[in-house]
């Protein structure tokens, strides 16, 4: 019987197990959080007890029912509190599993899987574009605001602004509404044209997706609408305060992104919450060799195949286009890693092609910029883990010798601190290529999650699924 | 003006708190059973409790890829605390490694 190996719990996580069991498979469950859910349907601590949870949540019943059925299968190993942090790759084989099982960041626990195929599902992390004043505290991602009031009912401030760009500023704002937080504005950078351009064009493409615009819908005119304004073609261009955000200066963005002197505009907050996007989690993708679509993505074919035998990506590492899509990848990737016909499930892969259209639409109403470099000054932070300012970045840029990639991270240290590049790498990488300079693959983390030393040079528990 | 939780008889999510007692660079702290230690901090009104190379620093991203956060807890250091679920009795530093 197919031994598969999903890494990652969320919608397209769960959906390939559910899949691969319907498939014959025996299906082992990976994922570090403590419940299945992922970013999307993000439960709350089991110790909470909460009666209503449903209350919090989109779909819930549907998930509720899709985890229970997962979880309980007879042919299912569902291991929470399990973080993978290596993938050894083999010849014509699917890599071998590393993972260390317990709390997080804890010594011990080390184990290994040996699938004959693998699903990874990791998702993705917010990215932000870095402005002045953004390492202050007090200032989130749009999607740490979120995990915190969905995920454990903290609210990130009394008065907080959402700003960057993307739909999902619309369900953060909602939620730090829900918790019983102010929303002053929800800032935009993208102007109401390019909005209009990606969302309005090839209307028939949204049809299949047609839950996520109903859910977009239900925030933009429901009590959102009446409490906080959505503002377009504006962005939060400085956070200032001492020692922690006391206020935000936006400005009025032309459609690249770059401010308009002039328009500035005050506006007292206790807390930030920006996204510019996603960045998908692509460790444990490079770590397994498979292929990258220009770089940003995991390549996949009609199967959901990357270019490592026996190796699937299904989810946001493969394009960002919401839950339901990346529920319809999964389960296309799950039915085949686990031995189903493709030939059975063409609906569903008519399905997944429509989330991908979906995907494309996003980026193209929700596009970043080029002139975003115009808010930042000579001080500003780029590197959050280093302290690299934006000056440093420039000097070692301008020497041409000196500009290739390595040379750059090690003469400005721009990516070397412990978040190894995941939040500074797009930036230095976009601002790098555009001086000309060259640009590695800033994926390539060999070790995907910590580990202490002692584990590294302990053996692991070799497991083997029933 | 800080973080706080949504409280339990206004939640609409229906919880039933158990509270949860931590050390916080030898202070007590307190929280709820199932909290992460961010959550705990956050909960407690700590916006920050690092010294990054800027400035201070508590939660950016929320779940494990920023490494912001990092605590020691227990004696074991660099434990993200936007990951790590707090334990009654758990001590945490905030102070980094001399
Ligand atoms: C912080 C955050 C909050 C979000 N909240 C929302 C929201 O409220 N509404 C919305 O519409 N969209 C939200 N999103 C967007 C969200 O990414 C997608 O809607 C959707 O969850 C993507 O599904 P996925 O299955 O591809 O990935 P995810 O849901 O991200 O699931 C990936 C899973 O993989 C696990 N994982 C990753 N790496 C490893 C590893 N090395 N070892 C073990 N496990 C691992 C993670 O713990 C996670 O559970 C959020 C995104 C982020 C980053
Ligand atoms: S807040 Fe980013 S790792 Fe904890």
């Amino acid at each position: 019987m197919t031994r598969v190996v999903v890494i990652g719990a969320g919608p397209a996580g769960l959906a390939a197990a559910e899949h691969a069991l319907r498939a014959g498979a025996t299906v082992t469950v990976l994922d570090e959080a403590e419940r299945p859910g992922g970013q999307y349907h993000r439960m709350l601590p089991r110790a909470y007890a909460a009666r209503s949870q449903h209350r919090l949540q989109h779909g819930w019943r549907a998930f509720d029912r899709r985890q229970r059925r997962v979880r309980e299968h007879p042919r299912c190993t569902f291991s929470a509190r399990t973080s993978v942090w290596a993938l050894e790759p083999r010849a014509d084989l699917p890599p071998l599993v590393h993972l260390l099982r317990g709390a997080a960041d804890a010594a011990g626990g080390r184990a290994v899987l040996d699938p004959d195929a693998l699903v990874l599902a990791t998702g993705a992390h917010d990215r932000v574009l870095p402005f002045p004043g953004w390492d202050l505290p007090g200032v989130f991602t749009a999607g740490a605001a979120q995990a915190l009031a969905k995920g454990e009912r903290v609210l990130v401030g009394e008065r907080a602004v959402v700003c960057g760009t993307g739909p999902f500023l619309l369900p953060v704002a909602a939620s730090l509404l829900e918790a019983g937080g102010r929303v002053p504005a929800v800032l935009e950078a993208n102007p109401a044209a390019t909005l209009l351009r990606g969302w309005a064009a090839r209307g028939w493409e949204l049809v299949p997706q047609a839950g996520k615009a109903i859910e977009l819908a239900g925030y933009a005119t429901g009590q959102l609408r009446h409490r906080t304004p959505y503002r377009t073609g504006r962005a939060v261009v400085e956070a200032r305060g001492d020692g922690r955000v006391e206020e935000v200066v936006s400005a009025r963005l032309r459609p690249d992104w770059s401010p308009v002197p002039g328009t500035e505009q005050v506006l007292p907050v206790d807390a930030v919450c920006v996204g510019h996007g996603f960045s998908p989690r692509l460790e444990l993708p490079v770590a397994a060799g498979c292929a990258l679509d220009r770089g940003e993505f995991v390549l996949v074919d009609g199967d959901q195949r990357t270019s490592v035998a026996g190796v699937y990506a299904a989810g946001e590492i493969t394009g960002v286009a919401g839950a339901p899509a990346a529920a319809t990848e999964g389960a296309v990737a799950g039915w085949v890693a686990g031995g189903g016909d493709p030939a059975g499930i063409t609906r569903l892969r008519r399905r997944r092609d429509r989330g991908r259209a979906f995907a494309a639409r996003l980026a193209r109403a929700h596009p970043t910029g080029s002139g975003w470099p115009g808010w930042l000054r000579p001080d500003t932070v780029l590197c959050r883990c280093e302290g690299t300012d934006y000056r440093t970045l420039r000097r070692a840029l301008e020497r041409p010798a000196r500009s290739g990639a390595r040379a750059v991270r090690l003469g400005t240290r721009a990516g070397l601190g412990p978040c190894q590049g995941r939040i500074c790498g797009p930036t230095v990488a976009e601002l790098t290529a555009r001086s000309g300079g060259e640009v590695c693959t800033v994926h390539h983390r060999p070790i995907a999650q910590p580990i202490r030393l002692a584990d590294l040079a302990g053996t692991p528990e070799k497991e083997r699924d029933r | 003006m800080s973080p706080r939780m949504v409280p339990a008889a206004a939640d609409r999510a229906g919880r039933t708190d158990r509270p949860l007692a931590i050390t916080v660079d030898g202070a007590p702290v307190s929280g709820i059973e199932g909290q992460s230690i961010a959550g705990v901090l956050l909960g407690a009104g700590r916006l920050s409790w690092r010294r990054g190379p800027s400035g201070p620093r508590g939660v950016f991203c929320g779940i494990g890829a920023c490494f912001d956060c990092l605590v020691t807890v227990n004696g074991e250091p660099d434990v993200r605390a936007c990951r790590r679920t707090a334990r009654e009795g758990d001590a945490v530093l905030t102070r980094e490694r001399e």
